[in-house]
This record gives structure tokens, sequence and C-alpha cells, in this order.
């Protein structure tokens, strides 16, 4: 009799403790990628530390999942494998393909919903919420925003007799100073080509040269633009940067392996992230400048990196809170810190009133060229399928970098296989 | 009471008993080999994407439209094409170094660890340094070049030579693998034929070729049914070192199912592909089939 | 006397030239380790030429969870090799020595198994394993591997060559069936499990598309997964001292088992001809 009183007294011992465990916060999974140097890993893992002290009620796990590449993967395949993150950081780029497979949810009923909530949407710059909408609703949140920039080494300028202040501020004058710049030891300057990257460089240098301010592809991502002769020319400037005047490295040089040799002084320009002035800035033994990518026709800059997306499907009391961690993130203050921390760009026009931000643009000018730049920024390319569609533009401009084909033919075979791919939607 | 067990029973209790035995280790296979293979074919023969409910009968379709695609062929060509730059090579090299170290000595022991300690690395990690060693300028291969008086090559984005460059990378790593099993036929062979040949006055090489290489050929054969199915199915350097670049020059058929199935989210496409390499790997394991049959009809 | 000689030439060349392809063959390793364990420089040398230093491997150590990620690949190898062991020894010794309908068709299976390597048929088990709701968990990266063939094989041909007088003289004295597995059986098939051992461990401990698929989240992760984030991420201040200390981090204890234990490793591969 006395064991059988220790069970039950055992059982609702247990029974209590698995009541106390249901009242454990509400325990969110985030997936986040970083593709700069640096440290921006532990940066968002502490961010989310904070935000989970300050909501005892909520615990938001941030898992690191890689590259954007590998991120967009994992993203898939946990969401196909029916076990998704709640929220997750994945490219602006993703947003059709999340929103025509049903991955992500759209936001606009959380906004309409939350107070502050119109405020804070139309607080980010437009640049950036450009590419957060389908079909007129709102997809994803502003995040770990990018645009591309030139970083030149001032003290190679100075060497070699052009003046430090004065970079190429068009494609004449780019290949004019490479050509200068370029000697035995250092060509002057580089473009990541490898898969993943190019499509990024490429988007600057058809907004460059266009001639109606549509680049690679219409706003709705259903069409795109590859074999349009202004994109043929752009894409005719790399390879005679690489074959005619040799001062590009031959062959595809990795998006990973450029700020190393910008910084060992091997490249004296290098078209890379905004996302990497930090790491360069902490790095460099030698004076460097960051500049407007040189205009073509006329000024023009890919934007890009990644914004929230919350997972269609999970609960309504994890889509508010998913909801309170993206507003937390995306707070002035936070993404004021954020931009400074990393070298990415602040993605709200409150952000820029901030003192902390006031006093680092003082300090550091050279975060500002980011911002200036914004206003001739466009999304890099986006359409439907985005991740195939990317992989069609990157193998055929890989195609016309290694000879086997001309900057012609290869951007008429991504023409096809892109209306190929797009065949469904239109 | 007495239990009265007819011979019926005994056999039935003896046949439960096996399949008990065999039962959690079949269900395993059942569920993870046999299904898979199943499913494979099935799904190869729909239409499946991502954001498709369920899959849509398409008979042969896939096969008709990747016999048309110009990147599948460049896939099966680079995938026959790499088999053969580190299939042959590496157990040429595996036989040699097999040869070499097919003695006694206190260094030996040491050079056999050398020649095999490749095999017990992971192919990510491989990938890792060799992708480093290949960087393009400052690796140490480009590095080597440039000494030389050669150019930097930066092999990974060229190409015709990327897949040369990675065979290299591979056949480092495999021939030490293959030399083991070379190791242990040479050591089965009897010493008493080979001293039977010196004695007739056979010189190295006569041995070499008309007693050593037959007594090998088992041995031959069952080392290039591992060495083709081991290198049908590497994915993980391309994952790391060049994702297919330039243009699909270094895409091999693993690779490409591991993006059509993940990235692009196409399952259709990609059972399709699984089923041409589950064909491929038939055709390659054939020989050991038949001489692994024997061996269990006459353990 | 002159044939003597030849023949101590011909000994010595050989060794010479056993030794330079060793040495060749070690130019990876030893570039791999000297880089991982000195001061990082922008200029990559095959021998070090900077100060020697344990910094790269801190950086990585805290950059990335490696102490989670070895607790989990830890993990993963001992539970798969034992489920594996208890499951092989089972079926072995069915395939061994019992005779049922339907034997030719395991036989069948068995070889299936054999002839196609797990990673190649990623997707459907990836479909298999996302409808068991096992994405993202220890045991589905472990699932596939629970019934190996190769062990079961191996087994099966050492327990044939074990007397049956062995076994009968066991039930005669009252042992039941697990008894006589347990007591007689596996004791005489030592070196198989040894050698499946070493398998099973080193194929898992480097397996590395299957757990990428199946794991998310870094409570599940395995160390080839977080060295290939780490290694493919864009980390960009002078990254191959980096990578090298990584991927030290993960080699290290398998190579120095195999260091240590070289002819049991090599037998093990020669014995089960086949990396799983």
């Amino acid at each position: 009799m006395k064991k059988l009183l220790t069970l039950a007294l055992a059982l609702v011992l247990c029974l209590t403790a698995l009541l106390a465990v249901a009242e454990e916060p509400l325990n969110l999974t985030m997936y986040f990628p970083v593709n700069v140097g640096g440290s921006a890993a532990q940066l968002i893992d502490s961010m989310t530390n904070e935000f989970n002290t300050q909501n005892p009620d909520i615990n938001v796990q941030a898992v690191y999942t890689g590259n954007y590449d590998d991120t967009v993967t994992a993203i898939q395949t946990a969401i196909q494998g029916g076990n998704p993150p709640d929220l997750f950081v994945s490219l602006a780029t993703q947003r059709f393909t999340m929103a025509d497979t049903k991955m992500a949810m759209p936001l606009d009923e959380l906004i309409a919903a939350d107070p502050e909530g119109q405020a804070f949407v139309d607080d980010f710059i437009d640049g950036f919420m450009l590419d957060s909408y389908v079909e007129g609703a709102i997809y994803s949140i502003p995040f770990q925003r990018s645009t591309m920039v030139m970083f030149y080494n001032k003290d190679a300028f100075a060497e070699v007799g052009l003046d430090p202040e004065a970079p190429p501020t068009n494609w004449t004058e780019l290949v004019d100073y490479a050509k200068k710049l370029t000697n035995e030891n250092r060509y002057g300057v580089a473009i990541a080509l490898n898969s993943g990257s190019a499509q990024w460089a490429f988007t600057g240098f058809s907004l460059q040269n266009c001639t109606n301010g549509v680049g690679l592809m219409s706003a709705d991502g259903k069409e795109v633009y590859f074999n349009t002769p202004e994109n043929v020319e752009a894409l005719q400037l790399w390879l005679d940067l690489q074959n005619e005047h040799k001062v590009m490295a031959p062959g595809i040089v990795q998006w990973t392996d450029m700020p190393t040799q910008f910084l060992a002084g091997e490249v004296a320009m290098i078209y890379h992230t905004t996302g990497n002035l930090t790491n360069i800035k902490n790095n460099a033994d030698f004076d460097f400048g960051v500049a407007f990518l040189p205009a073509g026709k006329q000024w023009g800059a890919p934007t890009g990196g990644g914004n929230f997306y919350i997972t269609n499907g999970i609960s309504e009391e994890r889509q508010q809170a998913a909801w309170k961690y993206i507003k937390f993130m995306c707070s002035t203050e936070n993404a004021a810190q954020w931009s400074i921390d990393t070298g990415y760009v602040a993605t709200r026009n409150s952000c820029y009133e901030t003192e902390v931000l006031k006093e680092y643009y003082a300090s550091f000018p050279q975060a500002l060229v980011a911002y200036d730049q914004l206003q001739y920024a466009q999304p890099e390319l986006t359409t439907y399928n985005a991740a195939e569609m990317w992989r069609i533009l990157n193998d055929n401009i890989q195609a016309a970098v290694i000879g086997e084909m001309t900057a012609e033919e290869a951007l008429q075979t991504a023409q096809e296989q892109g209306d190929d791919l797009l065949f469904d939607y239109q | 009471m007495a239990r009265i067990t007819t011979a019926a029973q005994r056999r039935r209790k003896e046949i439960a008993t096996a399949y008990m035995l065999l039962a959690p280790a079949l269900l395993v296979m059942l569920v993870f080999t046999v299904y898979p293979v199943l499913r494979s074919v099935f799904l190869s023969m729909t239409k499946y994407r991502m954001g498709m409910e369920a899959p849509e009968w398409i008979w042969f379709s896939n096969f008709q439209r990747l016999a048309g695609n110009s990147t599948f062929w460049k896939v099966m060509r680079n995938t026959v094409a790499f088999a053969l730059m580190t299939v042959i090579p590496s157990m040429v090299l595996g036989l040699g170094l097999a040869m070499l170290v097919n003695r006694e000595g206190r260094h030996i022991g040491f050079i056999r660890t050398a020649y095999f300690y490749p095999s017990v690395m992971p192919m990510i990690a491989i990938a890792s340094i060799w992708m480093f060693i290949y960087m393009a300028g400052n690796g140490l291969f480009d590095q080597m070049l440039i000494k030389l008086g050669g150019q930097s090559m930066n092999v990974l984005s060229d190409k015709d030579k990327v897949l040369p460059a990675m065979a290299v990378m591979y056949v480092w790593r495999e021939a030490g693998y293959l030399m083991v099993f070379f190791l242990s036929g040479l050591q089965s062979i009897n010493g008493d034929v080979l001293e039977a040949a010196s004695i007739d006055g056979a010189t190295g090489w006569k041995t070499f070729r008309h007693i050593t290489l037959p007594l090998l050929a088992p041995t031959t054969l069952f080392v290039s049914t591992v060495a083709f199915t081991n290198c049908f199915k590497l994915a993980d350097h391309v994952i790391i070192m060049t994702e297919g670049a330039p243009n699909n020059a270094s895409t091999l058929l693993l690779y490409y199912i591991y993006q059509q199935g993940f990235t692009n989210m196409n399952y259709g496409v990609s059972s399709a592909l699984t089923v041409i390499m589950l064909a491929m790997l038939l055709v390659v394991s054939l020989p050991r089939f038949f001489s692994e049959d024997r061996k269990i009809h006459y353990a | 006397m002159k044939e003597f000689n030849i023949r101590k030439v011909l000994s010595l060349l050989v060794t010479v030239c056993s030794i330079c392809l060793g040495v060749i063959w070690l130019i990876p390793l030893v570039w791999l380790v000297g880089t991982a364990l000195t001061e990082t420089s922008f200029h990559m040398t095959l021998l070090p030429t900077t100060p020697f230093t344990f910094e790269n491997i801190k950086y990585v150590w805290n950059a990335i969870p490696f102490a989670q990620y070895y607790i989990n690949t830890l993990t993963l190898v001992v539970v798969t090799f034992a489920i594996q062991f208890f499951t092989s020894t089972l079926a072995g010794y069915a395939m061994a020595f019992y005779n049922f309908p339907g034997q030719a068709l395991i036989f069948v299976i068995i070889f299936m198994q054999i002839i196609i390597p797990n990673d190649v048929l990623i997707i459907p088990n990836f479909m298999t394993l996302s409808e068991m709701g096992l994405i993202d968990s220890k045991l589905g990266v472990m699932f596939p591997f629970l019934g190996s063939a190769m062990a079961i094989f191996l087994l099966r041909q050492h327990f044939k060559t074990v007397p049956r007088a062995f076994g009968e003289a066991a039930r005669i004295d009252g042992a039941n069936l697990w008894q006589t597995i347990w007591r007689v059986y596996m004791p005489c098939a030592k070196p198989a499990y040894m050698s499946f051992a070493v398998i099973s461990v080193s194929y898992h401990w480097n397996n590395y598309l299957w757990p990428l698929i199946v794991t998310k989240s870094p409570t599940n992760r395995t160390l080839t997964v977080g060295l290939a984030i780490f290694a493919k991420s864009k980390e960009a201040d002078m990254q191959w001292a980096n990578v090298c200390a990584a991927t030290l981090i993960i080699i290290a204890p398998l190579l120095l088992a195999f260091f240590v234990m070289q002819k049991q490793f090599m037998n093990s591969f020669v014995s089960a001809g086949v990396k799983e």
C-alpha cells in the first residue's frame, strides 16, 4: 500500500513537471545566412539573446545555415521535410519562389493588425522595400541588405600617378585606370564570376548600360531580358577586361578569394559588397577608398542581400512572436548598430537620424558611399524559380568567360533557357 | 503434458525464427534500399516539382527532355570522363604502390601509412584543402608553376583542366585505398610459384606479366568495380570546390541529382537522373555480382 | 656475386622510390598542419614561415560550435555502430544457419545495398524520411544505415567457419538461441567485428551528403557539415589558415587512430571489401 502511494505521488509530481514545461516560453527557430567576412553570425546571436531576455515568453533560436545558396537549400528541404523554421532570412530574390510554393506567408495582415505596422513598413528605404512585394502583397522585410561598391587601393593609385581621391567614374576610365594599375604582380580590377556571384555584378553592369531603366528582368518576375544589345555590350566589357586589355585575371575568380587578394595588394580595384566594409577596414594595411560603381550610360548598382520571411502555416501565436522578433531586429537602433558592425546598409530612413550612425559616418565617410549610391540601385536578378534562373545566367556568363561562346551567343542561350523556365508563369 | 511436435511444426518454427532474426535489418533495407529504388523508378515517370500537391504521370517525358538537354549530356560526359581519368590511374598506381610496399622492413609500415592516410579523411576535408592548393595565383599549385617558369593556371576555372585537376586529387586519395586490396592479393600469391619462375630464368617483367598479373585477375576485377562505384557516388568535392563551374564543366551526375532535387526542387527530373545512375552502377557491378555469387554458393 | 649486387641496388632503388612517393603523398597533410598551427599570412607557402600559434584553432573553435558537432558526430557513430552490431549479428546468424523460403531474394537485397551507395538514393530517401517526420533528427541520419548488408555478409561468412559442433554443444548444455550466439559465435567472429567497427566508424565520421540534407540545426549537425558550412561561407579574412584549422580539428581523431593502428585499418578495409 505504501508503495502504491509513493507511486501515485511520483505520478502527480511528473504531471506537474510536465505542465510546468508546457508553460515554458514559446520556442521559435530562425534560419539565417551570412555572406560576408567578420563575425556577423555572432552578432545575430547576441541580438537574438537580447530579444529573448526582453521577452521572457519567447525564445528564438537563431540557426546559422551557411551562405545564401546553402540557406535557400536548407529552408526548402526543411519545409518540404515537414520540419520548417518559424521564420528565416533568405535572399530577397527568393520571394517569388517563396510565394509561389506557399513556403512563406504574406505579411499584410500582421502589418495591418499592428498599430505601428504601417509606420514601420513605410520607414524602410524604398529601394529595399521594392523587392518585398509579390503581386502587391508584402512577403518579406529588409534586413541584411547590401549593395555593390568599388573598393580601391589608394596607395596603388598614388604609385602609378593616379589621383587617389578620384576613382573611375565611367567604363572608359575604368579600363584606363585598370591598365595603368596592372603590373607583373597586380591586376587592375576584379569581379567575382563564380556561380552565385556573377549574376549580381552583372545586374549592376546591365543597369549602367540599359536605356529604359529596365535591366535584366521585369518587376513581376515573369520575364527576363538577357539578350538585349546593351547586355551583350556589358558582358563584352568583362571579356575585354580579361582578354583584350588583360587587366582582370582570366577565368573565374571566386567571390571569397577577392577580399584576400585585395588586402594582399594583388588587385587594385574590386567590385564587392558593402557587407565587407568592416572586414576590409580592419585588415587593410594600406589606404583604401570606397566608390560608386563606375557608370556606363548612367549610374547603376545592384542591391542584394537577405530579408526576413515568416513560414506559411505556423500558428497565429507563433506568427505574432515572429513578427515581434522581426520588428525588434529591424528597430531603428538595431538596424543602425547592425549597419555599423557589419557594413551592411542601414535599411530604414530613421536610422540616418540616429546619433550613432551620424557619428559613424563622420568618423568613417567611406561607409556613406553605399547609402548615397542607393538612389541609383535596383534589385538584383529576381524571378520565379530564382535559384534555377540564377544558375542559368551564371552558367552562360561563365561559358562566355571561358571562351565556349561569344557574349552574344551566351546571353542568347541564357534567354532561351530563361524563357523556357518561366513559360508556366507567362 | 508432453508436447508433440511434428516435423512440419518444427520447420515452421525454424522459418519463423529465421525471419525474426532477420526482421530488424531486413526492415531497414526494405525501407531505405528497395523501396527508394522502386520509388525513383516511379517518380522518374512523373512531373513532380516544388509546390505541386502530387506527382503527375507523364511516362518518359523526363527522359526525353533530358535527352534533348545539352547540360545533361555534358554532365554524362563529365561523369564518364572523370571515371576513366580516376579509375584507371588509381588502379595502376594502386598496384604499383602495392608492389613497392610488398616487403618487410621497419620503414614499410610508415610508407604504407603515408599512402593510405587520405582514405581515412572525409572527402570534404580533402576538397577544402585542395581548393586552396588549386587557388588562382596564390595557391600552391600555381606558385609551383610560376617558380618553374610557367604561368598561373587557375585550373578550377578552366573547362579543360578542372576535371583533370580534380582527378589528380581523387587519385591521390584513392590509390592508397586500392593499394591495400592489391597488397592482399599479392600476399596471397604463393611464394613458391614466383621462386620456381625465377629458377626457370624468368626476369622481373616476365614474372610480373605472365604470373603475377594473371594471378591478380580476380583482385583486379573486384577492385575495378569498387573503384567505379566509389567514383560515381562522388559529389562532396564538387559542392565544396566549384559548384559545377565553369558552366557545368565540373558537374558530375550525383551533384546534378543533388542540385535538381534540392536546389531546384524538381523531384521528377532528379528521379530520372537517379534511375540513370542506378543503371550505371548495375553495369559496373555486374562482374562483382557474379564473382561474389560464386563465393556464396561455394562458401 | 654480381647478381647479389644488382639485387641490392634494385632493392635500394625500390626503397628510395617508395620513400619519395611517400613524401609527395604527405605534402597536403604537412601543408595543412603547418598552416593550421602558424600565424596567418597573405602568402601561401608549403612550409610555414610564420611563428607557431594556436590562434587559428582557437578562432574556429569559438566561431563554430565544434564541441557540439563533436558530440553529435560521436553520438551518431557510436549509436549507429551499436545498432548495426545487433541487427547484423542476428541477420548474419540467420543467413548462415537457416534455410527458409525467400533466402535467395534476401541475398539479392543484400547485394542491392552493397552495389548502391546510400548517397545515390538521397532524393527518395529524403522523401521517405520527411514522411516519417525525421528530418533534422539524429535518428534520421542513422536510419538508412541500421541494416548493413556489408556487415551481415561479413558476419555470415565468419559464422560459417565456426564448427557446428560448438553451437550444438552449447545447446545441449541448455543455452538458448541468444546465449549460443552470444557465447559461441560472437567471440569466434571477433576479427570480423573489428573490421566492421573500423569501417562503420570511419564511414560515419566522414559522411557528408546525407547528414547535409537531413540535419538543419546545430543540435544535430555533424562535423563534416559544420566544416563545409565554414569552408563555403564567405568568410573573407585570410581564410585558408582558418579552414585548415577547422579541417585539422575534424580529421585529427580518425587520423590519429589510423596512425596508431594502421595495420588493423588496412586489413579491415580489405576484409570488408567496401566502404559500406
